[in-house]
């Protein structure tokens, strides 16, 4: 009861914020959006069914040239790039899977063939001149004053409520995953392969659902970025620190859970920008220096709250997970 | 194509090879143990690096002698890491290490930041952009010597881990975890030992890479992704199969270059990265876990 | 804008209103509050710290020149686009009254998005993709060439040195950084070259390369293998350094080394890593006038900011960075307001004869990009660029092919 409470206090709050926020707190907050639903994009696959990817950039990267691509070479918008992102990211993580869970690969091995998968693209895509290559992929900004949402078009505040619904939908479908079959096994797998196996779990079937449920979603924040900048470059988007942007946020704020990947994604952007703020009135303009805190306070986190910020929380709010 | 350019830049692959080789044993020695994949790497041979730099302008110090110092001071370093950062996530998650490490690595790269700026550092010496001449062929003479002491580096750590009572019980270590527990070797310690090792030759690895590339603070990522690669292709764990991945990744790099296009050359040591993982998990010369 | 802010503004509304019915002084007594946003650390921070030292410098001698009060509101993208746009969007609630930055097309697409939805105006120091003055844009100018003017003035200057020098090389290889940067050039030099008859070079191979390579032996050993008679390369600096190594140690000596309009060879660090081997390098980019009235002005005060470095191994970087400041302030002084879309239109009014880069005077089109800026040829001699072309602007005269270190 407390919980749905709580829930419905911020998504109250959530939904008024663009009335009263300034634009700044508006660009800020849309960017918490995109990775907290990319972040529970990633859970899926490593805080559900205890598979680490370390290249998700791969996902966003492919989700966004495909949908931008295909706007760039025919004129068809969002509405339809989509649906090409989300099945061309389902193939691709399909395949991803089917290779390393045939040979048998887990753990550290997985996490490194994700990176190399997501690497290995990167350099591809500098070499497809057919969407620009390095050289960059530039769709046609346009500016307008009302909403299209078929088409992506439209103000800020546009943006900030089609990032906010699709992570109302992502923490919907997330809630409804784990209270499902799917969530079960995938815990068990999670927990202890062999015993799942031994259990009579298909675990082969169980994991590929989890990558490609997990890249389907991924894709599509893919598909907002496109329409949100308006450019692409391989370099920005594949690259690996991207991959590690989308991960920090569901492992600061709670792996597994449904609120850690919100709860990181806002806890992690704010701290860097407040970092920015309080150097900046204390005069410390050396450039370096706000990343050095920002690693140590990632550090201490990590050290202190070895299951994320989020489970501590729960307990002092007096909520479930 | 010209068959002696061909051999030359072979060559000279291989040689490249063997200072990645170098560089990546550290990981692999790390691995190899304490069963941490330390995400941090290539960001610690960058500040060897920056090591190697300052003592050669401050002191006139070569790098070949810089390896002495530098390298006692990354044991020291590595030894104190392992003992007060990464011992208590050993029985941890792999992502809560991944994030452990990750967090080092940023505050690494900016610290270099901070202290040195951005701009690129490098020793200068003569001898440096000398080749020898071995018939027809041109062989670097930084990159050779490099590779000369990369061998030497390796062959020692392999007698270390051979001959010494430190390195025997080490390898107990990471061959059975309860079994050293048991019989009373303090694994905690020996874990320790080992992230120093490792350090010390990640400390000779940038002393000799100061000889081929100019350091600067966002070099570290780079070279810790591909002390992944090189670790991946010739086993995890493996020493030799550290040195052997990277000269097989300095001359597939090579010839990739030469006969298809240098800007793509990097997409085939992911390739090959890929095909090992699916066809020999363990790498090349790994064994099974 | 804050709420701070807001009664900030009122309470100098009020007080000026109160001073003068038209409200005119206002905008003289305030001051221009410009919001440089540069890349001060992460991968492209050492260029960032090259620019900003030009920003560092403009209030100043903006206040000499035209007695106009700037303040510089710093921001650091980290070389991170989304910091860029959320930098942006924090400038202007802060109260920028434009920008200035960023060193890269892909933040700069980010920002001109971010100035446009807001009405501020965003001057675009230095970035080079042709597409950002493309979107019809009413708040984004730019003062820099695309990479078309680069590649057309950089291979224009190659034609004057051969026929300066009285040489006529046959054969070039071409060697490009495959980023944002190279592969824009790449596509100029092959768009514009073939229709560049009175050259007299053909390029027998196009060699494209990682910007992350840390080891260019190969690349080198293909180039040497062709045989050509100059290298034409589009570089970086770390790269160019480990280029120019790798030709020594491979022993190639090509009659030269030219850039048609690329960083690198003339950069500070080239010369400390590569000593005498940086010498008789040769880079056709856009640069100042060092005969200019205002280069000696900025000099002057670039050396008393930073005494122990030199003008030149910033020129492109702080150079064009001080003149979007100078662009801002100028129209600052005649708009008399900081009114966004006034000083919009004054920036579009700009008509500045005394600039410190080469070039005609800065006067932007249409789509708000300044046309006819010129290029220079820079040699390295006695391990300082010099400028060797065009005569009006040259200290010295170009030697080409290089001499054999």
């Amino acid at each position: 009861m407390r919980a749905k409470i709580l829930l419905s206090i911020l998504l109250l709050v959530l939904v008024f914020f663009p009335t009263f926020a300034g634009p700044y707190a508006l660009s800020v907050a849309t960017l918490i959006l995109f990775f907290a639903y990319a972040g529970q994009a990633w859970n899926v696959m490593m805080g559900f069914a205890g598979q680490l990817s370390l290249g998700h950039s791969l996902y966003v990267g492919v989700g966004a040239y495909a949908a931008a691509g295909l706007y760039f070479h025919t004129g068809l918008g969002a509405w339809a790039g989509i649906w090409l992102a989300i099945l061309l990211c389902m193939l691709l993580g399909a395949a991803i899977g089917f290779l390393a869970f045939r040979f048998g690969i887990s753990g550290v091995y997985f996490a490194l063939l994700t990176i190399a998968f997501a690497e290995f693209t990167r350099i591809g895509f500098d070499h497809i001149q057919w969407l620009g290559g390095p050289g960059g992929l530039f769709i046609k900004v346009e500016h307008r004053t009302g909403w299209d949402l078929v088409n992506l078009r439209g103000t800020p505040a546009m943006f900030y409520y089609v990032m906010l619904a699709l992570c109302a939908l992502a923490f919907i479908f997330c809630f409804l995953l784990l209270k499902s079959k799917a969530g079960y096994y995938w815990q068990a797998i999670r927990e202890n392969e062999e015993a799942a196996q031994a259990l009579g779990i298909n675990t082969f079937r169980w994991k590929m659902l989890a990558v490609v449920i997990s890249s389907a979603m991924t894709s599509v924040a893919g598909v907002f970025y496109a329409f949100y900048y308006n450019n692409l470059f391989p370099e920005q988007i594949f690259h690996i620190s991207r991959s590690i942007e989308i991960i920090l946020g569901p492992i600061i704020g709670g792996i597994g859970t449904l609120f850690g990947p919100i709860l990181g994604a806002a806890v992690l952007i704010l701290l860097s920008d407040g970092i920015t703020e309080g150097l900046a009135a204390l005069g410390w303009e050396f450039p370096g220096v706000k990343q050095v805190f920002y690693g140590l306070v990632l550090l201490v986190v990590v050290m202190f709250l070895p299951r994320g910020i989020w489970p501590a929380l729960a307990r002092r709010l007096g909520v479930g997970k | 194509m010209d068959p002696v350019n061909v051999a030359n830049l072979a060559l000279a692959g291989v040689l490249t090879g063997l200072v990645y080789g170098l560089m990546a044993l550290g990981l692999s020695v790390i691995f190899g143990v304490v069963r941490v994949v330390n995400f941090a790497h290539g960001e610690m041979m960058t500040i060897a690096m920056y090591a190697a730099v300052v003592l050669f302008t401050t002191l006139g110090l070569d790098p070949f002698l810089a390896i002495l110092p530098v390298a006692l001071a990354f044991f020291v370093l590595g030894y104190a890491m392992q003992a007060g950062l990464i011992n208590p996530f050993i029985t941890r998650p792999e992502h809560s290490q991944f994030m452990l490490l990750v967090a080092v690595a940023i505050i690494m790269v900016n610290a270099l930041l901070v202290i040195f700026g951005p701009g690129a550092r490098s020793v200068q010496l003569d001898y440096l952009l000398e080749s020898i001449e071995l018939g027809p062929l041109l062989l670097d003479r930084g990159k050779f010597y490099a590779a000369l002491v990369a061998c030497a580096a390796s062959a020692a750590l392999f007698a270390f881990f051979r001959y010494t009572p430190t390195g025997r019980a080490i390898r107990a270590c990471a061959d059975n975890w309860l079994g050293a527990k048991v019989v009373g070797l303090n694994v905690k310690h020996y874990y320790a030992f080992t992230f120093g090792l490792g350090s010390a030759c990640v400390a000779i690895a940038g002393c000799m890479m100061v000889l081929l590339v100019d350091v600067t603070p966002p070099l570290g990522p780079y070279y810790t992704l591909l002390a992944f690669v090189i670790v991946i292709v010739g086993g995890l764990g493996s020493m030799a199969g550290a040195l052997l991945g990277g000269v097989l990744i300095g001359v597939s790099e090579a010839l990739a270059g030469l006969f298809i296009t240098p800007s793509a050359k990097s997409m085939f040591s992911f390739g090959l990265l890929i095909l090992v993982l699916l066809l020999r998990p363990q790498g090349l010369l790994g064994r099974r876990p | 804008m804050d709420r701070r802010q807001f009664s900030k503004t009122l309470a100098a509304a009020g007080a000026a209103s109160a001073l003068s019915p038209f409200g005119i002084l206002r905008a003289q007594s305030q001051r221009l509050k410009v919001g440089v946003i540069l890349p001060r650390s992460g991968v492209q921070g050492f260029i960032g710290q090259s620019c900003q030292k030009g920003a560092d410098l403009a209030p100043g001698v903006i206040r000499e020149m035209l007695g106009v009060d700037i303040e510089l509101m710093n921001a650091d993208w980290e070389s991170n686009v989304d910091t860029a746009r959320t930098r942006a969007e924090r400038l202007i609630q802060e109260g920028a009254h434009v920008l200035v930055g960023p060193f890269d097309s892909g933040a700069a697409t980010a920002i001109a998005q971010v100035a446009e939805q807001r009405g501020v105006p965003f001057v675009i120091n230095i970035a080079a993709a042709p597409p950002i003055t493309e979107q019809g844009y009413k708040f984004v100018f730019r003062n820099f060439q695309t990479a078309g003017d680069i590649v057309r003035n950089g291979l224009a200057l190659i034609g004057d040195l051969f026929r300066a020098t009285n040489t006529v090389p046959r054969t070039a290889v071409f060697m490009h950084v495959n980023d944002t940067f190279g592969q824009a050039m790449a596509r100029g030099i092959g768009a514009i070259l073939p229709t560049q008859t009175q050259l007299p070079f053909k390029i027998v191979e196009t060699i494209s390369y990682d910007p992350a390579a840390k080891d260019l032996t190969v690349e080198i050993g293909k180039a040497k293998a062709t045989n050509a008679d100059f290298l034409l390369l589009v570089c970086r600096l770390n790269d160019a350094i480990l280029l120019r190594r790798e030709m020594v140690k491979q022993r190639w000596y090509p009659m030269g080394v030219i850039s048609p309009g690329s960083p690198g060879m003339y950069e500070e660090q080239f010369f400390k890593a590569l000593g005498k081997h940086s010498e008789h390098c040769i880079s056709n980019v856009p640069w100042y006038n060092p005969n200019a009235e205002l280069t000696k002005v900025v000099e002057k005060a670039f050396l008393k900011q930073n005494p122990k470095d030199k003008l030149v191994f910033h020129g492109l970087n702080a150079g064009f960075t001080f003149e979007a400041i100078l662009i801002a302030a100028d129209s600052y002084k005649r708009a008399r307001s900081t009114e966004p879309k006034t000083l919009a239109e004054a920036i579009r009014q700009t008509n500045i004869t005394s600039k410190m880069m080469l070039g005609g005077p800065i006067k932007f089109n249409a789509k708000g990009q300044v046309e006819g800026i010129g290029s220079a040829c820079l040699q390295n001699l006695n391990l300082v660029p010099t400028v060797v072309l065009p005569q009006a602007a040259a200290t010295a005269k170009p030697v080409f092919p290089m001499p054999r270190a």
